[in-house]
């Protein structure tokens, strides 16, 4: 059985001359956090729309759950929340999901339990043009909860969240992955993504730059060890380099991946070295990202 | 059929919670009553024969009566009553495309001619009911008015009742198939009700004027939706001229040819308002 529960080849949307979405190959595994970055107006959203059939591309081919994008069978089967939650302003929370809800042909069990997973249920009753804009956020992720969906597709859930609701969001899309859900999120918050996502896509002006893991995309792991005498230091950790740090002392570097870093320091006090300082460093995902996009420009 | 079902009540149950579905169904059931009863029995009462469009006043209190209510009940539609269900409907399907709801609702899943044909039976349902409803105010004010007169209570026929009840499901349906194509071409309610009311208030009457001066071109004003609507109004009873005339009554095509062309204009602003929903991308 194939495990791609999305994947694309060559997909491509025109506007005229100017292509929003440039021949995007891209696969979210079942089971998977999948984050797709890029910035604003990289032709993120519009990925994401032409996923759930919105939008018809101008070529190339996608499936979700092996089906045409668009498909009711796969949309029946797919949550999302796309650039922000579309509701009727005059009806409240529950009566908006039930009218969702009535679509899927589920009724108000499923309503209160989406309710429930996204903290919303006190307030439910309230009208939604009442809502603050996380409240209209966290709506938005309960209406794609609703039926519990294999695939969720969501376009910066975090929106308009403060730090708690960040936080709740996050707890919530670790726990869909631990139910076995596969989540395709959108988002600016790369601190957000890189705790959450297994894989990545990044997508600058329309076109995929990287696909693969958060970890290969971060690249290695360094480790600084300042220590002497360093000759001494050296001789125990001869795959090290030595190397001068931005205060002119002389340094041992190298990678850190597979390095267990207590069991290094307590070689080099075994061996009579003073150890002044150990320091793994490594890029964040917003640096890589940062690069990336800047490379781009 | 199950999606279409699901879209359907999904349609009803947000549509019976809108108060613009309550404030337009009010409007209209206002203005039946001011210009059927109202009006006219002020202008009865008072014995001015100009109080309210002139004429005998037997015969303004017959119209009163309910065996009048066959006209009362289709005389408003071509009017107040198609640019009300046109405004409804336009409102309905121009407002979700500015809410971004139509996204929400295509994603649930029911297939764009489904959630299509949901939204367009919901507002042919909320259609039928209003017409309902205006026929049952109909018969109780016209009863009033008979006992306030001491007239006989005679009940209207009720085949002609029956008739007109359809006549103006038709004319009612007709003008809202017109708000969902003008509100999914335009997917905004604000430019499409603009559009619409232009056209049912305004640029219909200025046709007709011009048919007056140019040779032959009644031929094309004679079959416009208001005239059919008009037509087949006044082919169920509602008067086109004299004492009691109503604007928006003609009697310029017969009966079953006004029903026919209404028929015409509604199957064809369906048939564009699926077109239009279902193969537009969805911002």
């Amino acid at each position: 059985m194939n495990d791609h529960i999305v994947s694309t080849e060559g997909l491509t949307k025109r506007y005229g001359d100017r292509a929003a979405v440039d021949a995007i190959s891209l696969t979210v595994r079942r089971g998977e956090v999948y984050g797709f970055l890029g910035p604003n107006g990289a032709g993120k959203t519009t990925t994401l729309r032409m996923l759930l059939g919105l939008v018809k591309p101008s070529g190339g081919t996608a499936q979700v759950h092996g089906l045409a994008p668009g498909s009711p069978d796969a949309l029946r089967r797919t949550g999302s929340l796309i650039e922000g939650p579309g509701f009727y302003p005059y009806l409240s929370g529950v009566d908006n999901l039930l009218v969702a809800a009535r679509y899927r042909g589920l009724g108000r069990a499923a309503v209160d339990e989406a309710l429930e997973r996204v903290e919303l249920t006190e307030r439910g009753t309230d009208r939604f043009r009442t809502y603050s804009l996380g409240m209209k956020q966290r709506l938005g992720v309960a209406a794609a909860l609703l039926g519990e969906p294999d695939l969720l597709i969501l376009d910066e859930p975090t929106n308009g969240l403060d730090p708690a609701g960040m936080a709740s969001m996050r707890r919530l899309i670790q726990a869909l992955s631990e139910d076995g859900q596969t989540v395709l999120l959108s988002s600016h918050l790369l601190a957000e993504v890189q705790q959450c996502c297994h894989r990545v896509g990044v997508v600058v002006d329309g076109r995929m730059t990287y696909e693969g893991t958060v970890a290969d995309l971060r690249g290695a792991r360094k480790l600084t060890v300042r220590a002497e005498p360093v000759e001494r230091a050296h001789r125990a950790l001869a795959a090290f380099d030595l190397a001068e740090n931005d205060r002119g002392e002389t340094v041992l570097t190298g990678d850190a991946h597979d390095v267990d870093v207590p069991a290094v320091v307590r070689e080099l006090v075994a061996d009579g070295v003073d150890v002044h300082s150990v320091a793994v460093e490594e890029r964040s995902l917003e640096d890589v990202f940062l690069t990336m996009t800047e490379a781009r420009k | 059929m199950t999606a279409w079902t699901d879209s359907t009540r999904a349609e009803l149950r947000r549509l019976a919670l809108w108060p613009a579905t309550w404030v337009l169904g009010g409007v209209w059931l206002t203005l039946q009553a001011l210009f059927s009863f109202a009006f006219p029995y002020i202008a009865y009462r008072t014995g001015d024969p100009d109080a309210f469009q002139g004429g005998p006043m037997d015969e303004i209190l017959a119209s009163m009566l309910p065996q009048a209510a066959p006209a009362t009940v289709i005389q408003g539609t071509p009017m107040f009553g198609g640019a009300i269900a046109m405004i409804f409907a336009a409102l309905a399907v121009g407002s979700a495309y500015g809410w971004g709801t139509w996204k929400t609702v295509l994603t649930q899943g029911p297939g764009r001619a489904a959630a299509a044909a949901g939204t367009m039976t919901a507002i042919g349902v909320c259609v039928a009911a209003l017409v309902v409803v205006s026929t049952a105010v109909t018969l109780g004010f016209s009863a009033v008015v008979a006992a306030i007169e001491s007239q006989d209570l005679v009940a209207p026929a009720w085949g002609d009742l029956g008739a007109s009840m359809a006549g103006a499901r038709l004319v009612l349906g007709m003008w809202a198939s017109a708000g969902l194509f003008l509100g999914a071409l335009t997917r905004g309610p604000a430019l499409s009700v603009g559009l619409g009311l232009l056209w049912t208030l305004a640029v219909e009457n200025l046709l007709r004027g011009a048919a007056r001066l140019i040779d032959g071109f009644e031929v094309v004003t004679d079959r416009l939706p208001g005239s059919g609507a008009g037509s087949l109004a006044g082919a169920l009873g509602a008067s086109s001229s004299g004492s009691t005339a109503t604007p928006g009554v003609f009697d310029v095509l017969a009966g079953p040819a006004a029903a026919g062309l209404l028929g015409l204009y509604l199957a064809a602003f369906v048939g564009l308002t699926f077109a239009l929903i279902g193969r537009r991308d969805v911002a």
